[in-house]
């Protein structure tokens, strides 16, 4: 039943779609990761930044100062996180499970509050996210009008990779984040202060999360909806498991999940259920995690301490 | 380097700066000097006025028992902790360290007990952590390389600068903390027990090393329980009892029974437990034991092994050749792949843990604080668990608060473990005294098997003599003993037969009476068992796994 029609340069579109803003909250919990914090916040940051980012390009009518205050939301509140995870010694769990349900309520709130909505807000006022096809590229056939074809922060994403990818393995930085994260009390009896390091990797999360918020509300369409995200967070958070923490890793990860998502959008145009279809991505999450724990069993190593 | 045209006097000729005798500083400056340090914690002075001395290029041994102070003493010299009195005075200048990287900074360098190392990155990345060589902004790994194969090589500290640390045996990993030190140009090099994981020859390796470092200048200071390292390698040694610099002296001129007098305060020298009665039946037999370790590897590997009552059999082995899992499979904390346990004619391979109990087993585990102990609990509900089952301390599945204190005393005053009362939550005592809590439990069941696994790791002198008593009894009484210990003295001193553990395999026994350190160590080291026990680890899991 799957016609090779399925695998058209549309499906490559949807896919980028999906996959940015996945990409680029899982690069966040990524880097949280590698700094020894597990990072379930990333879904309530993203969504904080999706709500934020409309409120931004409405209120300015540019929508680069929307994502600007997503960023700045997806910061802000991800410096709550990072003060009760690294100052006051939180457990982070507990910490981004509070912070993902208050990133629900809060933005269902403001909506009615400002707007006096409920459910979906759409304006005209709203301005969204405009791609940039790059030149030429952009002509080249099949992937050329997809990849070359994103809004700035499609763009940033791509780049996200290959920088943290830089970051983490080649500069002292990277070193030194990477043992921050692997035994803080080595890097802290060498003058690494570990804490240092967790911050800037929450607050550095809160940003890219802030931006999949603005991609997705800006971007992707030009409207804020309660719950948005509807479980993207939580997708990322499952790419960086099964990637290990590797930036490359997190970007199959992604695609895989974009790939999910998009399939999933094609076969309810070919009729299927849409309950259905929208589960696909879940069940891509199942099976990977189910893959992953493997994984994961194989890989604790015995480490001599 | 420095020395002044006195320093030469008596100087051995060679190649090296000059190593100065300590009886010779008198008239210069001390490379180290603590003068009355004096540390206080609630309830406890850990430190009481100490006045060391250490001079350049010497090796000073640390002696003390658990609680003595070392370890505070030397976290005051490291600068995790601030003396409440007293200065720390390098080459005649007076310093103050509020964190380990002023101490480092100016020149001192730890060996901690446990390393602290980053398993994931490479021997050079672990070097040069915090202190990165780099070249536009990005890490240099090929100089990185360099300069530590360059520092490794000068004192013969054999490292793969790009091995992973994870892979590489706990002998390196002490190399890779001592390179730490020396990369960061430490003059005084501080060693925290850095024999405790290392076989008999790593350890003559390391005094090698020790002894080369020190004939270039660098100054030693090394924390050591064993007296025949101290007399082996050090030139002075200080002893502390109570939190008191009690001796300071010249080891040539001083003897181990003198050592001891002073680290206790009485005359103790650990003997030997000789057995008095034969052994009698079979308590515990292993067949074919085999297991796989958390990554998936064989640790356990077709291990036959017979423990008869009224005998000591002892394990030894380097830390990770299989003696924690063989413990953790006979007790049941860690499934077999295969083979057959039998405790007290009970065949038990695929039992839990409340049926091996049952069946008659008592089990020391080596982790005291994690699996010995509730640490929050206290001293009662912690003598009382596995107790708790039958007898007099449940009615009707109700506990007796009553006769749980009441035991919890009795067993306090029998063990004699200082501790406030049965009520004081047991994650507060000392080594020792924890360990206590754990013998006096287990050795209450009357168990025909007792597994004893690294029953004195830690605990200081008087304590290792209280235990090794307690097991020559409970073996007297007739009952079994498997003792698993890094402790070669220890297995020597209580064990009638000893097996030997490289890899996963018995790979020799030994009769107690004729075995000599060396003939174990070597056995140890994998050495003296032909061609194939070292390959197995690795990729055959499946054929011996069945």
């Amino acid at each position: 039943m799957f016609s090779v029609e399925l695998l058209d340069s549309a499906l490559f579109a949807s896919v980028f779609r999906a996959l940015i803003p996945i990409l680029l909250a899982a690069i966040g919990g990524l880097i949280c990761e590698r700094a020894g914090v597990f990072n379930i916040g990333l879904e309530g940051l993203m969504l904080s930044g999706a709500f934020a980012a409309v409120a931004g390009s409405y209120f300015s009518g540019s929508a680069y100062a929307g994502v600007l205050s997503g960023v700045v939301a997806g910061v802000a509140v991800s410096s709550v996180l990072a003060y009760g995870a690294v100052t006051r010694k939180g457990d982070p769990i507990v910490l981004a499970v509070a912070l993902n349900l208050f990133a629900v309520g809060i933005t269902a709130f403001l909506l009615v509050a400002v707007w006096d909505v409920r459910g979906v807000f759409q304006d005209p006022r709203i301005v969204g996210l405009k791609t940039m096809p790059i030149p030429a590229l952009s002509q080249l056939p099949w992937l050329g009008s997809v990849l070359f074809n994103l809004t700035l922060v499609g763009y940033v994403a791509l780049l996200v990779v290959p920088v943290v990818q830089l970051v983490l393995f080649r500069t002292a930085v990277g070193l030194r984040l990477r043992g921050v994260g692997e035994r803080p009390l080595a890097a802290s009896s060498l003058g690494v202060q570990p804490g240092r390091y967790q911050y800037g990797a929450i607050l550095a999360s809160g940003a890219l999360c802030g931006l999949a918020g603005a991609q997705l509300s800006l971007g992707n369409v030009v409207q804020f909806a309660e719950n948005m995200t509807s479980g993207r967070g939580w997708i990322a958070v499952v790419a960086v498991m099964l990637a290990r923490a590797h930036p490359v890793g997190v970007l199959g990860a992604a695609l895989l999940f974009g790939f999910a998502e998009a399939i999933g959008f094609r076969l309810q145009g070919n009729g299927l259920p849409s309950q259905l279809t929208d589960a696909a991505p879940y069940v891509v999450t199942l099976v990977a995690l189910v893959v992953a724990r493997r994984q994961f069993a194989r890989a604790s190593t015995s480490v001599a301490t | 380097m420095d020395e002044g045209p006195g320093g030469l006097r008596g100087s051995p000729p060679g190649p090296f700066p000059v190593r100065i005798a300590a009886h010779e500083e008198g008239d210069r400056v001390a490379e180290l000097e603590l003068r009355g340090i004096t540390k206080r914690f609630p309830g406890v002075l850990a430190n009481d006025q100490i006045d060391i001395s250490v001079a350049k290029g010497e090796i000073h041994a640390l002696m003390g028992e658990n609680g003595a102070g070392k370890s505070t003493l030397m976290s005051i010299l490291y600068g995790l902790y601030q003396p409440d009195a007293g200065e720390i005075w390098l080459r005649g200048e007076r310093r103050r360290f509020s964190s380990p990287i002023e101490a480092i900074d100016a020149g001192l360098g730890m060996v901690f007990q446990a390393f602290k190392l980053f398993p994931s990155l490479t021997v050079a990345e672990n070097v040069i952590y915090r202190e990165e060589v780099t070249r536009r902004g990005l890490l240099d790994h090929r100089e990185a390389n360099r300069r530590v194969t360059e520092i490794a090589d000068r004192y013969g500290l054999a490292v793969d600068p790009t091995a992973r640390v994870e892979r590489v045996p706990v002998g390196v990993l002490q190399r890779v903390e001592i390179l730490k030190a020396l990369y960061r140009d430490a003059q005084v090099l501080i060693l925290d027990e850095p024999t405790a994981v290392l076989t008999p020859q790593e350890a003559e390796r390391l005094f090698t090393i020790l002894r080369a470092l020190a004939d270039d200048g660098r100054t030693i200071i090394f924390i050591t329980h064993k007296l025949k390292e101290v007399m082996a390698i050090s030139d002075r040694v200080t002893i502390l009892r109570d939190g008191r610099a009690v001796a300071s002296l010249t080891t040539r001129e001083t003897t181990a029974a003198e050592i001891t007098r002073h680290m206790t305060g009485r005359d103790v020298e650990l003997r030997a437990w000789p057995v008095t009665r034969p052994a009698g039946a079979p308590v515990l037999t292993c067949e074919g034991l085999s297991a796989t370790g958390d990554d998936g590897r064989v640790v356990l590997d077709s291990v036959d092994l017979t423990v008869r009552a009224g005998e000591i059999v002892g394990i030894a082995g380097v830390a990770g050749n299989g003696q924690t899992e063989l413990a953790e499979v006979i007790a049941g904390l860690r499934t077999a792949a295969g083979g057959v346990v039998t405790i007290a004619g009970t065949e038990v391979s695929r039992a839990g843990v409340a049926a091996r109990r049952k069946a008659g087993l008592a089990y020391i585990p080596e982790d005291r604080h994690g699996v010995g102990t509730a640490p929050t609990a206290d001293a009662t509900d912690n003598l009382s668990l596995g107790h708790h089952r039958s007898g007099p301390l449940v009615r009707r599945g109700v506990l007796q608060r009553g006769q749980m204190v009441e035991r919890a005393r009795e067993l306090i005053a029998r063990f004699q473990i200082k501790i406030a009362g049965p009520g004081t939550m047991v994650g507060t005592l000392s080594g020792g005294n924890l360990q206590k809590i754990v013998v006096a439990r287990e050795m209450a069941y009357h168990a025909p098997l007792l597994i004893a696994e690294q029953p004195t790791r830690g605990v200081d002198i008087g304590a290792i003599e209280f235990v090794h008593q307690q097991i020559a009894q409970y073996r007297d009484g007739g009952g079994a003993v498997l003792l698993i210990s890094a402790e070669l003295s220890e297995i020597l001193n209580l064990a009638q037969r000893i097996l030997v553990m490289f890899e996963g395999r018995v790979v020799a026994e030994l009769d107690a009476a004729t075995a000599t350190e060396s003939e174990l160590g070597l056995f140890m080291a994998g050495g003296g068992t032909g061609i194939s026990a070292v390959t197995t680890v690795d990729g055959t899991e499946s054929e011996h796994a069945r």
